[in-house]
């Protein structure tokens, strides 16, 4: 059933009583040509761009839970193609484009916002870094501004420009960055991968490899055994572990990162803005609430809950750039398991398994990329190879110091 | 999360700074033949279990010692600390 605002006017004058589930709750088959492990955004782009680019057909997700239960339904929704490094900005300029097509692909209204971003600075080096910054996403294409500390007044005139310790001296504005609704993005995926025949499983948790002579013939699940001719591992934060079934190591740590809400607001922050001098970033969601985030908690762990310490630190950050918000009160606030990887950026690529690939590393940056990870693993899935965009996405860039370090910060798994 | 320090008693994790699994204690020896492929898995390969996971904790807001704390991954409960002193000298393969 396609959704337009004549659908909508008709069920409204039927009392609604014409819409149908959005996908079906298939059994699992004993056998598909493509087994996509893992029901979250990555997972369900995948097999909506295995089924509609790629034509493939006989394609099952397989979701330990509930599909949007992962990170998809955690996250902060900020998209953005800022990035600066070759190996990147190109794949997530990539990922904004298909955003900017995504509710007409998908025929679902995902509630894309391009409100914007500012990245405040609060030096003069930090304002050199920008500068450079900017300058790299618009030779790859993306948009940059850099605003000065007027520009941002006119912008957010209620942020705190004169911090005795980190005055406001302006910003990096990105204008076609911004928010999107995180589970319309799941549900969206999910529906159409369903109308390709999909089969979108839940409840089915994958507990082992079925591999002979290095090469993968299915998974053993929680619904007994699914044979499989290649078999796609997109689990975020559970990557260390489902990767372990099959005997490998990875170049990720697990780490948790909190979000929080607070109480519904009038409209007062117009786009995102995040602080350049301690880890804040902030945006308003259409029902009010103020929605932000800051560090991880930084060490490693795979409870999807953090602990008081970084709540005060995000807090702080908060009251640092805009004290106004001192007398809101917190909604709710709630962690997701990050697969933190020794670079800050992703990985893409086949593994030492024949027909076992391998999606992960997403730091606490994979939302925006839910797109371009969908198509780009979806093109390694049906031919072999990896698509152009993410060519540099590679497990072996740590064995050859190819890395894709945006911080210049070395080995570390705790960067972005 | 409270670190039961074995020389200062229970401190709460916010006065250490976090390093990660101790298995980082076992630096390869650098002039094996075969050492660049052993710092490859030294530098970047993790087990990352969810579980019980041993892992090295900083006390920098404190005495400054390293530890090796036992935690597990899934509850973040803390089963043991040890000075990491301690356990580099008692030579058993930390993982
Ligand atoms: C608090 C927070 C804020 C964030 N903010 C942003 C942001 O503003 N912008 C941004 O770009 N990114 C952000 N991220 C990161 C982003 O959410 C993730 O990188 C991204 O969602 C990960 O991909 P995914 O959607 O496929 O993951 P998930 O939704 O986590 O999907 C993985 C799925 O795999 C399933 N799974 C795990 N193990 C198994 C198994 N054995 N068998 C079957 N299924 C399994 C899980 O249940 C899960 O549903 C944030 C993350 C968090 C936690």
């Amino acid at each position: 059933m396609a959704y337009s605002g004549f659908r909508l006017i008709r069920e409204a004058l039927t009392g609604h009583k014409g819409w149908k589930p959005a996908w079906r709750d298939p059994e699992p088959q004993a056998h598909y040509d493509v087994v996509v492990v893992g029901g979250g955004g990555h997972g369900l782009a995948t097999a909506h761009y295995l089924a509609k680019n790629f034509g493939k057909t006989r394609i099952a997700v397989l979701e330990k839970g509930w599909i949007g239960g992962g990170n998809v339904g955690r996250n902060t929704t900020i998209i953005r193609s800022n990035y600066l490094l070759p190996g990147n900005e190109p794949f997530y300029e990539l990922s904004l484009q298909l955003w900017e097509g995504l509710e007409q692909d998908l025929n679902y209204n995902a509630m894309v916002s391009q409100r914007g971003i500012m990245n405040l600075f609060h030096t003069d080096a930090q304002r050199d870094a920008f500068r450079r910054r900017g300058n790299s996403m618009i030779l790859h294409g993306s948009d940059a501004e850099l605003l000065d500390r007027e520009g941002v007044k006119r912008e957010a005139p209620f942020l705190n420009f004169d911090n005795a310790r980190f005055p406001i001296k302006g910003a990096l504005m990105h204008r076609r960055g911004g928010t999107v609704r995180h589970d319309a993005v799941a549900w969206g995926y999910a529906r159409s991968a369903d109308r390709y025949g999909v089969d979108i499983i839940q409840n089915c948790e994958v507990t082992g490899f079925k591999i002979e002579n290095g090469k993968i013939r299915g998974v053993e699940t929680s619904r007994g055994t699914i044979g499989a001719e290649k078999v796609g591992v997109a689990v975020a934060g559970s990557s260390g572990k489902v990767m372990s079934y099959a005997g490998l190591r990875l170049p990720i740590e697990s780490h948790v990162l909190q979000a929080f809400v607070s109480e519904g607001l009038k409209p007062m922050i117009p786009g995102v803005i995040t602080f350049g001098a301690g880890h804040f970033y902030v945006s308003q969601s259409d029902k009010g609430g103020l929605v932000f985030g800051g560090d991880i908690d930084g060490y490693n762990t795979y409870a999807q809950r953090g602990n008081l310490p970084v709540v005060e630190d995000v807090c702080e950050g908060g009251m640092a750039i805009m004290p106004m918000i001192g007398r809101t009160r917190l909604l709710r606030m709630w962690g997701g398991i990050m697969d933190m990887s020794m670079d800050g950026s992703p990985i893409i690529d086949r593994t030492p398994i024949e027909g076992l690939y391998f999606n992960g590393g997403w730091c606490y940056g994979g939302f925006k990329a839910t797109p371009a990870s969908g198509l780009t693993f979806a093109h390694l899935l049906a031919t072999g190879g990896p698509h152009a965009t993410a060519e540099a996405l590679r497990f072996d860039r740590f064995e050859k110091g190819l890395m894709i370090d945006e911080k210049g910060a070395g080995a570390q798994p705790n960067l972005h | 999360m409270i670190i039961p320090h074995p020389l200062l008693g229970p401190r709460d994790a916010q006065e250490f700074v976090y390093l990660g699994d101790a298995s980082l204690l076992d630096r390869p020896d650098w002039q094996h033949p075969e050492a660049g492929s052993a710092y490859y898995e030294y530098l970047y390969l993790r087990d990352n279990p969810a579980g019980v996971h041993r892992e090295l904790w900083f006390h920098e807001q404190g005495d400054r010692s390293w530890l090796v704390v036992t935690r597990d991954t899934t509850t973040h409960e803390i089963l043991s600390a040890e000075l990491a002193s301690q356990v580099a000298l008692s030579k058993e393969p930390v993982r």
